[in-house]
C-alpha cells in the first residue's frame, strides 16, 4: 500500500498563477510584505494592474515617442544593465554619446572647425538641459557682475508666458526672476519686441521656443536676435539667446533648413532639444548643445578621474542607464538626415489631413499654424453648451486621451484640444479620430439640448413670480464650472 | 532567352548583414549620414561595437544592480514606451510610485499615522534626490533667516571628505559653500564631534553617509544626533541632518535592524536611497523620503493639473521613462522583507569568503569593516615595488574590472582596491577572484618594480637616464599631476 501525501501548504509552484494564494491574498498596498511570492505571481499581479493605464499608443497628448523598432529594443534591452557614469568600463558607450553630441551640433550648425569636437551634453530630458544651460547662463553672467563690481544678486531670464513648466522650474529652484511676456488673444508665443523691451542688466539669458507647447509654433529667433542685437550695441550688456527646441529640434532642420533658428545667429549660445520627442526615442534623453568653449564656464565642470583617464562632466543626473543614447545613436545612424525627413514630412502630412477632417466638422477654429511642430490645436466656435473639456473627457471612451488646455495669461479664455502627431499615428488613425469627434459633438448635442427642455420645463412652472429652482443639471453645472476654474487658477502649465 | 539583370543597386535586403555595403562604407563619425540604411545593419553595427565594452556583470566597482529576473525584464520592455510623467494617462503607474514611496518611508520608520501618506518622491538617481532634499534644506533655512531678520546669503553644509561627488555638485550649482570634515589614517568616514564643531548659524544641514563609497561604513548617526541635540540646545539654531542612504538604505533595516540611523533619530528630516543600488534594479532609479510635511517647504512644490487632477511634483527631470519605477516595485513585492534579508545576508557572506581569501594570502590590509556595505576594500602591506594601480590593471586581462582610489584628504597616502559584492557576485566568483588575484601577485613579484629607481652602479658618473626609465618617470609625473587634479573620483 504506498502512502499518499498531500502536498505541504507551502509548495505554491503547483497552483495556477491565478488561483494560488498570492493572488487571493491581498498585498498591503503601503508596507513592504512580510514574506517573498513567486516570481510568476509578482510579474502577473503588476501585469494586470498595469492594464488599467492608458495605452501608449493612444495618448495623443505626448510628444514623446511611443514606438521603436524591434532591432531597436533588442539594443535597449541589451543595455539596461549599463550604468551610463561608468565612462571607464563602457568606453564605447561613452563614445557613442560624444558622437551623437557631435551630430547634432551639426545638424544645428554649430561653429565647428573641422578637428575640433563639439561642447555638449547628453541629458535625461530637456528638463535637464534647460537647468545646465541656464546654469551655464547664469554662471557666466555672475562672473561677468563681479568684474565689473556692479551687484549680481538679482538675475533674470526673459521668456514667453508659453514656457513649459521646466522654465519656472529652472527659475524657482536656482533662485532667477522668472519675467514672462504675457500672450494676447490671436497670438500665443512670445512676441520678441516685447520680450526685448524687458531685457535689462540683469538679464542672464533671454530663451525662446522652437515648437510652443501649446499651439506647435515656431518663436522667431531670428528677428529676436536682430532686435536684441541692436539692444547689445546700445547698452553693452551683451545679453544672449537660447533656444528652447525640445520639439523643434528635430523638426526645423528637416521640414524648414532655410529657417535660421539656431548657431547660424550669432547671439544664439546654447540650444536643448530632446532626444525622446522628435528624435524618435523612448522617454528619458535630452541633448544641450553649446556654441563653443567660451559659453561653457570652465567651474561647473567636474573632472571625474578613474585611473588616469580624465571624463569632464557637467549633468546633473549621475547614474543612470545607457538604453536611450545606444537608442539614440540608433536612430541617427540608421534614419540618417534622409529618413527623418521623410518621417517629418509624413507627419506634417498627417497633420494636414486631421486638421482638414476636423474644420470640415464646421464646429471648430484651428488655432495651430500649418508650419511648426505637427500637431492640431483646435477650440470650438461654440462653447456655450459645452466645452472641449466635455469632448476630451468623452473621446476616453473610445480609448483616445486627448488634452483640452486653457491659455496661460493673457489669454486664459480661450480652451483648446490639442492631437500630437506622433511618428506612429498614421493617417488611417486621423480618419477615425475624426469619426470618433463627430459621434461625440451628436451625443453632446442631444444632451444639451434635452438639458435646456428640463431647465425651461422648471422656470415654465413658476411663471407666476415665484424665483424657479434651479434644475439638479443647472446646479450641478455651475457646481462643476466653478470649481474648475478654480483648479484652472491653481493650474501651472501645459507640458 | 531570359534576360538577366544584376541585383539593382537599391536592393541591399538581398546582402548578408556582414558583407553589405553599409558595413564595408564606413559610416559618419560625427555627422549624421546622408542616407538611411536597413535596420538589421544599424542593429548589427552598433551591436558589434559594443562587444568593446566591459561586461556589467564583472563590473566590481559598481553598487548599481546588473541583473534582474527574466519576469522583471518583460515588465520592463512593456513600460518601455510609458512617459513617467505623464500621470493622467498612466494612473497605475503614479499608484505604483507612491506605493514604494510609503513602503521605503515605513522602512525608514518614517514617524506617519495610520492614514497618513508618506512624502517622499522617485528620482533619477541619488544624485537628483540629494539635490531635491538639499534645496528644501537651503529654503527652508533661508525662510527662517528671513523670518528672524538676519542674513541668508552665505549657506554651507557640513560634511566628511568622503562624500560622493554629487554633493560637491549640489554645493556648485546651489551655492551653498561644502564644509568638508578631513579624515585621517585609519579613520576613513566623518567624525561626528568634528562636525558638530563646524555647524553655525549658515548650516542649513549636516549630511551623513549610511555607506561610506571608499570602505562601505556607516557612519554614526546616532552619535551625531545626540551631539547636534546638545549643540541644537544650546545655540538654538535647529540645525537639521540628512542621511545620505544610497547604498545603506536597503542594507540596514535587514541586516541590522537595530541599527538607529534613520527617523527614528528626532533630528533626521530626509534620507535618499538609490533604488539602482542595493534596491535591486537596473540603473535610474532613487527616492527621497522627507520626514513629514513641514520639513518640504510648498513653494517649492509644483502642481500640475490635468482635467482638474492636482499631481503635487517636486523632480529636477520631467520626461523620463516608467521602467524602473514599475522594477523597484516588482522587487519590493517579488521579495518582501524576507527575501531582502536573504540576498543582504547572502552578500554579507560573500564578502567574508572573499576577505578570508585575500587575507589568507598574506599581501594585504583589509581597509573595509565587517558591518556596513558588503564590499571589500583591500590595500598591499608593501607597497614599495609594486601599487594598487598596477594590480587593477592587471586584474582587466582576466575581465575583470577592479578599481583602485586614492583616499581623499588627509589620507591621501593611502590607495586601496575596491570589491563590491552585488546580489549575483557568487560564492564561486569571490574563489575565483581570490585566484586570479594571487596569479596578478606571482606575476607582479616577477616583473621589474616601476616605482623604485635601479640601485647605483659602480661608475659613479652620473649617468642618462635609459628611454625606458624617461618614459616611466614622465608617466609617473602626469600620473601624479592627473590624480591631484582628481575630483574625489569615487563613485
Amino acid at each position: 500500500m504506498v502512502l499518499s501525501h498531500a502536498s505541504p501548504s507551502h509548495d505554491e509552484t503547483l497552483s495556477g498563477t491565478f488561483a494560488s494564494r498570492y493572488v487571493r491574498e491581498p498585498l498591503p498596498r503601503y508596507r513592504m510584505p512580510a514574506k517573498s511570492i513567486p516570481r510568476e505571481a509578482a510579474y502577473q499581479i503588476i501585469n494586470d494592474e498595469l492594464m488599467l493605464d492608458g495605452n501608449p499608443r493612444l495618448n495623443l497628448a505626448s510628444f514623446v515617442t511611443t514606438w521603436m523598432e524591434p532591432e531597436c529594443d533588442k539594443l535597449i534591452m541589451g543595455s539596461i544593465n549599463k550604468n551610463y557614469v561608468d565612462m571607464d568600463e563602457y568606453p564605447v558607450t561613452t563614445e557613442l554619446q560624444n558622437r551623437c553630441v557631435n551630430m547634432i551640433a551639426h545638424l544645428f550648425n554649430a561653429p565647428i572647425k573641422e578637428d575640433e569636437t563639439a561642447v555638449g551634453v547628453g541629458t535625461v530630458g530637456s528638463s535637464e538641459a534647460i537647468m545646465l544651460a541656464g546654469l551655464a547662463f547664469k554662471r557666466k553672467w555672475q562672473n561677468k557682475r563681479k568684474e565689473q563690481g556692479k551687484p549680481y544678486d538679482k538675475p533674470n531670464i526673459v521668456t514667453g508666458a508659453n514656457v513649459q513648466v521646466c522654465w519656472e522650474k529652472f527659475a524657482r529652484y536656482f533662485e532667477v526672476e522668472l519675467k514672462e511676456v504675457k500672450l494676447s488673444e490671436g497670438y500665443y508665443v512670445m512676441d520678441p519686441v516685447k520680450a526685448v523691451e524687458m531685457v535689462d542688466e540683469n538679464t542672464i539669458c533671454v530663451a525662446a521656443i522652437l515648437g510652443s507647447t501649446l499651439t506647435g509654433e515656431f518663436e522667431d529667433v531670428k528677428l529676436l536676435n536682430d532686435l536684441l542685437t541692436e539692444k547689445n550695441k546700445e547698452t553693452g550688456w551683451n545679453v544672449p539667446i537660447h533656444v528652447d527646441a525640445a520639439s523643434g529640434g528635430f523638426i526645423a532642420p528637416f521640414l524648414y533648413p532655410e529657417l535660421e533658428w539656431d548657431f547660424r545667429l550669432p547671439l544664439v549660445k546654447s540650444i536643448n532639444v530632446s532626444g525622446h520627442k522628435y528624435g524618435l526615442v523612448y522617454a528619458g534623453v535630452g541633448w544641450v548643445i553649446w556654441r563653443s568653449k567660451e559659453d561653457l564656464p570652465e567651474e561647473l565642470i567636474f573632472h571625474i578621474n578613474y585611473l588616469g583617464t580624465d571624463q569632464p562632466t557637467f549633468t546633473l543626473n549621475f547614474s543612470k542607464g545607457s538604453s536611450q543614447i545606444i537608442a539614440q545613436y540608433y536612430q541617427l545612424i540608421r534614419l540618417g538626415l534622409e529618413g527623418y525627413k521623410d518621417i517629418m514630412e509624413n507627419c506634417k502630412g498627417n497633420a494636414a489631413v486631421l486638421r482638414e477632417g476636423v474644420a470640415a466638422t464646421g464646429r471648430f477654429d484651428i488655432l495651430s499654424k500649418e508650419t511648426g511642430v505637427p500637431l492640431v490645436a483646435f477650440s470650438l466656435k461654440d462653447s456655450s453648451k459645452f466645452s472641449v473639456f466635455d469632448i476630451s473627457e468623452n473621446l476616453r471612451r473610445f480609448g483616445w486621451i486627448v488634452p483640452a488646455y486653457t491659455m496661460p495669461a493673457n489669454a486664459e479664455h480661450v480652451a483648446v484640444l490639442r492631437v500630437v502627431i506622433r511618428e506612429d499615428f498614421s493617417r488611417s488613425f486621423s480618419e477615425r479620430l475624426v469619426g470618433d469627434i463627430q459621434k461625440i459633438l451628436h451625443e453632446l448635442d442631444e444632451r444639451a439640448t434635452h438639458a435646456v427642455t428640463v431647465v425651461t420645463a422648471t422656470a415654465a412652472q413658476s411663471n407666476d413670480g415665484v424665483v424657479a429652482k434651479k434644475s439638479v443639471l443647472e446646479i450641478e453645472r455651475e457646481v462643476a464650472a466653478h470649481w474648475r476654474n478654480v483648479v484652472k487658477k491653481k493650474k501651472t502649465g501645459v507640458c | 532567352m531570359v534576360l538577366s539583370k544584376a541585383v539593382s543597386e537599391s536592393d541591399m535586403s538581398v546582402h548578408s548583414t556582414f558583407a553589405s555595403r553599409y558595413v564595408r562604407a564606413s559610416l559618419p563619425r560625427y555627422r549624421m549620414p546622408e542616407n538611411s540604411i536597413p535596420k538589421e545593419a544599424a542593429y548589427q553595427i552598433i551591436n558589434d561595437e559594443l562587444m568593446l565594452d566591459g561586461n556589467p556583470r564583472l563590473n566590481l566597482a559598481s553598487f548599481v544592480t546588473t541583473w534582474m529576473e527574466p519576469e522583471c525584464d518583460k515588465l520592463i520592455m512593456a513600460a518601455i514606451n510609458k512617459n513617467y510623467v505623464d500621470m493622467d494617462e498612466y494612473p497605475v503607474t503614479t499608484e505604483l510610485q507612491n506605493r514604494c514611496v510609503n513602503m521605503i518611508a515605513h522602512l525608514f520608520h518614517a514617524p506617519l499615522g495610520e492614514s497618513e501618506t508618506a512624502v517622499g518622491v522617485g528620482t533619477v538617481g541619488s544624485s537628483e534626490a540629494i539635490m531635491l532634499a538639499g534645496l528644501a534644506f537651503k529654503r527652508r533655512w533661508q525662510n527662517k533667516r528671513r523670518a528672524e531678520g538676519k542674513p541668508f546669503d552665505k549657506p554651507n553644509i557640513v560634511t566628511g571628505a568622503n562624500v560622493q561627488v554629487c554633493w560637491e555638485k549640489f554645493a556648485r550649482y546651489f551655492e551653498v559653500e561644502l564644509r568638508e570634515v578631513k579624515l585621517r589614517d585609519g579613520y576613513y568616514v566623518m567624525d561626528p564631534a568634528k562636525a558638530v564643531e563646524m555647524v553655525d548659524e549658515n548650516t542649513i544641514c549636516v549630511a551623513a553617509i549610511l555607506g561610506s563609497t571608499l570602505n562601505g561604513e556607516f557612519e554614526d548617526v546616532k552619535l551625531l544626533n545626540d551631539l547636534l541635540e546638545a549643540k541644537n540646545g544650546e545655540t538654538g539654531w535647529g540645525t537639521p541632518i540628512h542621511v545620505d542612504a544610497a547604498s545603506g538604505g536597503f542594507i540596514a533595516p535587514f541586516l541590522y535592524p537595530d541599527l538607529e540611523w534613520d527617523f527614528r533619530l528626532p533630528w533626521v528630516k530626509s534620507i535618499n536611497v538609490s533604488g539602482h543600488k542595493y534596491g535591486l534594479v537596473y540603473a535610474g532609479i532613487g527616492w527621497c523620503i522627507w520626514r513629514g510635511k513641514e520639513d518640504l517647504p510648498e513653494e517649492l512644490i509644483f502642481h500640475i493639473n490635468y482635467l482638474g487632477a492636482d499631481q503635487p511634483t517636486f523632480t529636477l527631470n520631467f520626461s523620463k521613462g516608467s521602467s524602473q519605477v514599475i522594477a523597484q516595485y516588482y522587487q519590493l513585492i517579488r521579495h518582501g522583507f524576507e527575501g531582502y534579508r536573504n540576498i543582504m545576508e547572502n552578500c554579507h557572506e560573500n564578502a567574508m569568503v572573499l576577505k578570508d581569501g585575500l587575507e589568507k594570502t598574506g599581501r594585504f590590509d583589509i581597509v573595509s569593516k565587517d558591518d556596513g556595505v558588503p564590499l571589500v576594500a583591500f590595500s598591499l602591506k608593501d607597497r614599495s615595488r609594486h601599487d594598487e594601480f598596477e594590480i587593477s590593471d592587471m586584474l582587466r586581462r582576466f575581465g575583470w574590472i577592479v578599481p583602485a582610489y586614492t583616499m581623499p584628504p588627509d589620507a591621501q597616502h593611502v590607495t586601496v582596491l575596491r570589491v563590491v559584492i552585488r546580489e549575483e557576485f557568487s560564492r564561486t566568483l569571490a574563489e575565483r577572484l581570490v585566484l586570479d588575484i594571487e596569479k596578478v601577485m606571482y606575476q607582479l613579484d616577477a616583473l621589474p618594480s616601476r616605482l623604485v629607481p635601479p640601485p647605483p652602479t659602480a661608475a659613479l658618473l652620473v649617468r642618462k637616464k635609459s628611454e625606458l626609465e624617461t618614459q616611466r618617470s614622465v608617466t609617473e609625473a602626469w600620473k601624479k599631476f592627473v590624480l591631484a587634479k582628481k575630483t574625489n573620483g569615487v563613485c
